[in-house]
């Protein structure tokens, strides 16, 4: 399959998706868009340029993630509200590994009860991007959202 | 009657207008927190070399702490003395001296006011005029005092010594906690869409915390049995809540391996992500403490943060939260505290609940100026009874310091 279709081509397909399926609120495929061992990471920009470990999500593997949406559909408690992924054309940063390095910029805007979109967080992905399954997934996926705030709360990942 | 003039006869209803009045507003952020209380400004490992400096914010007014040539901490007022521009920009940087960009005056790091740009005029012509006086003319300076590696700053001269202030109770914890090198593990911001009252009280109840946070429960993560308490600062202007994991097995409070789900597909698929190691000799597993105005100290399972909530407006606030690491931690108990990190903060398993609820009360309460609150659980007093954790006498006990203050400015 890679070579007939370019891979900055195939990896803004994967970001489109991916953004669809939260959009879409079909939040059980989200996992599904990693690797098994895969890292998911929120920080900000502070954080990511001091190198601080900390995140406001963290996922290691793929376990982890379906935790968040378990406990999304199940346990935590807050007002239903959906996000809009604007996510901007990848660009491949390093290519000669076994995995890909690409990044882009993403917007996320956020509709809660009040019915009208804001900007909920605008930032850059940072991934790692592998060959599994006969497919692409990601093998990390770091969010840095250019804030360093966070409005109200956040349950549904970036 | 203003609502300035509020003098009840205890503190178990709260009118609801003072989440959202504006005169209550001005007159907390000159009675409260330019008051006789002590404001959280800086970690002092932020700024660790003579010259760091970091801004901070005291109420609504721009603070600069600065560490100087002989290693002590000080903070100003990061207001240029010439025509009120910000002096340090910057959120954190070092400097010999500091600089305001505007017209070139600079202040050494005590805020002494130490050059004024041509002073003397352009060849004698111009300068300053003769009566204006250097000396007089710094940046106004802030007492201020560290505990445990936490920098302190309050603009009252009357107010108590820091470790007063905080007393032996309250004392006891940050030593508990922070007694030894910390470092961070990052820093974020959470938006609070409300008056920041209403997140203090959030902090001091503890009714709340099985009620509206159903993770534990969901998922079978019933904690073992547990002794717990509360503890108040004379007067009981500062709280702390704590409890204690089963004395015998203190290692195994979430130990994965003895999880169980309630019911079956509510499991989790990762338990690691609680698996924690025995941390504290007393066995304490959870200890959330406040310190009036506006600063927590908060333990859950391993992960440590401090907090401060900076008022932005009677309707907004804003939480800035610091995790925190032992130097000397293991990778292994790194690895642990970071991933405990999912307990806490507005996207925390067991806590985004509570930035939540404080912009639901806020919209709950609009148009309800006349009307108030019930604190009556665990009955009306301050006056501790029992130490059961359900019961709203630490809310209680911060209404007190607040209404004190409010009253009588050199209270
Ligand atoms: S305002 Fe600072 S030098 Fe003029
Ligand atoms: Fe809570």
């Amino acid at each position: 399959m890679s070579g007939v279709t370019a891979l900055p081509a195939r990896i803004d397909a994967l970001n489109r998706l991916y953004g669809h399926a939260i959009d879409d609120g079909d939040y059980e495929r989200w996992p599904e868009f990693f690797a098994e061992d895969a890292l998911y990471k929120i920080t900000t920009r502070w954080n990511y340029d001091r190198a601080m470990p900390a995140g406001l999500m963290l996922c290691q593997g793929r376990a982890m993630m379906e935790d968040r949406v378990s406990a999304l559909r199940t346990a935590n408690v807050y007002e239903p509200h959906h996000y809009r992924h604007l996510i901007d054309p990848p660009v491949v940063t390093d290519e000669s590994g076994s995995a890909i390095s690409a990044t882009a910029g993403f917007a996320v805007y956020r509709t809660m009860q009040s019915g009208v979109p804001e900007i909920f967080c605008t930032g850059k992905y940072v991934d790692r991007i592998v060959e599994a399954d006969g497919g692409l997934k990601f093998g990390e996926r770091i969010v840095v959202c250019d804030g360093e705030r966070i409005d109200t709360m956040i349950v549904i990942p970036l | 009657m203003s609502l300035l003039d509020w003098n009840p006869e205890d503190f178990s209803e709260i009118p609801y207008a003072f989440y959202s009045d504006d005169e209550i507003y001005r007159r907390e952020l000159k009675r409260v927190f330019l008051g006789k209380t002590w404001n959280f400004l800086a970690l002092e490992c932020e700024i660790p070399n003579a010259g760091d400096y970091k801004t901070a914010t005291v109420g609504e007014v721009p603070v600069v702490a600065v560490r100087d040539e002989a290693g002590a901490v000080n903070a100003m007022v990061n207001r240029c003395a010439h025509r009120g521009n910000l002096v340090c920009i910057d959120e954190a940087g070092n400097a010999e001296r500091l600089t305001c960009v505007y017209h070139n005056w600079t202040y050494d790091l005590r805020g002494n006011l130490a050059s004024i740009a041509f002073e003397k005029g352009i060849r004698g012509k111009g300068g300053m005029a003769e009566d204006f006086d250097r000396s007089r003319r710094g940046l106004p300076r802030l007492r201020v005092e560290t505990y445990r590696g936490l920098v302190f700053g309050t603009f009252s001269a009357d107010a108590p010594p820091l470790s007063d202030y905080l007393g032996p109770e309250m004392r006891a914890n940050i030593d508990r906690v922070l007694g030894r090198e910390m470092e961070i593990l990052g820093k974020f911001q959470h938006g609070l869409d409300g008056n920041w009252k209403l997140y203090i009280e959030n902090v001091r109840d503890t009714y709340h915390a099985t009620l509206l946070h159903s993770f534990f429960p969901t998922f079978g993560l019933n904690r073992l049995s547990m002794k717990g308490g509360i503890e108040f600062s004379d007067g009981g202007l500062h709280h702390l809540t704590y409890s204690i994991g089963a004395t015998d097995r203190p290692e195994s409070q979430y130990n994965a391996r003895d999880l169980r789900a309630v019911k079956d597909g509510y499991a989790l698929n990762a338990p690691e992500l609680l698996e924690t190691w025995p941390e504290y000799a007393c066995g304490t597993t959870l200890a959330i403490q406040s310190i009036f105005p506006n600063f927590s100290v908060q333990q859950v399972s391993n992960v440590v943060t401090v907090r401060l909530l900076l008022p932005k407006g009677p309707d907004k606030s804003v939480l800035i939260w610091w995790i925190l690491g032992a130097v000397e931690d293991t990778p292994e108990q790194r690895a642990m505290r970071l991933r405990q990190a999912n307990l806490i903060g507005p996207g925390g398993y067991i806590a985004m609940e509570d930035g939540a609820v404080v912009g639901w009360v806020r919209r709950g309460v609009a148009g309800a100026e006349e009307e108030s609150s019930v604190l009556a659980m665990g009955g009306r007093g301050v006056e501790r009874e029992s130490d059961s954790r359900c019961n709203e006498l630490s809310v209680r006990g911060f209404w007190q310091g607040w209404h004190a203050m409010m009253r009588d400015p050199a209270a």
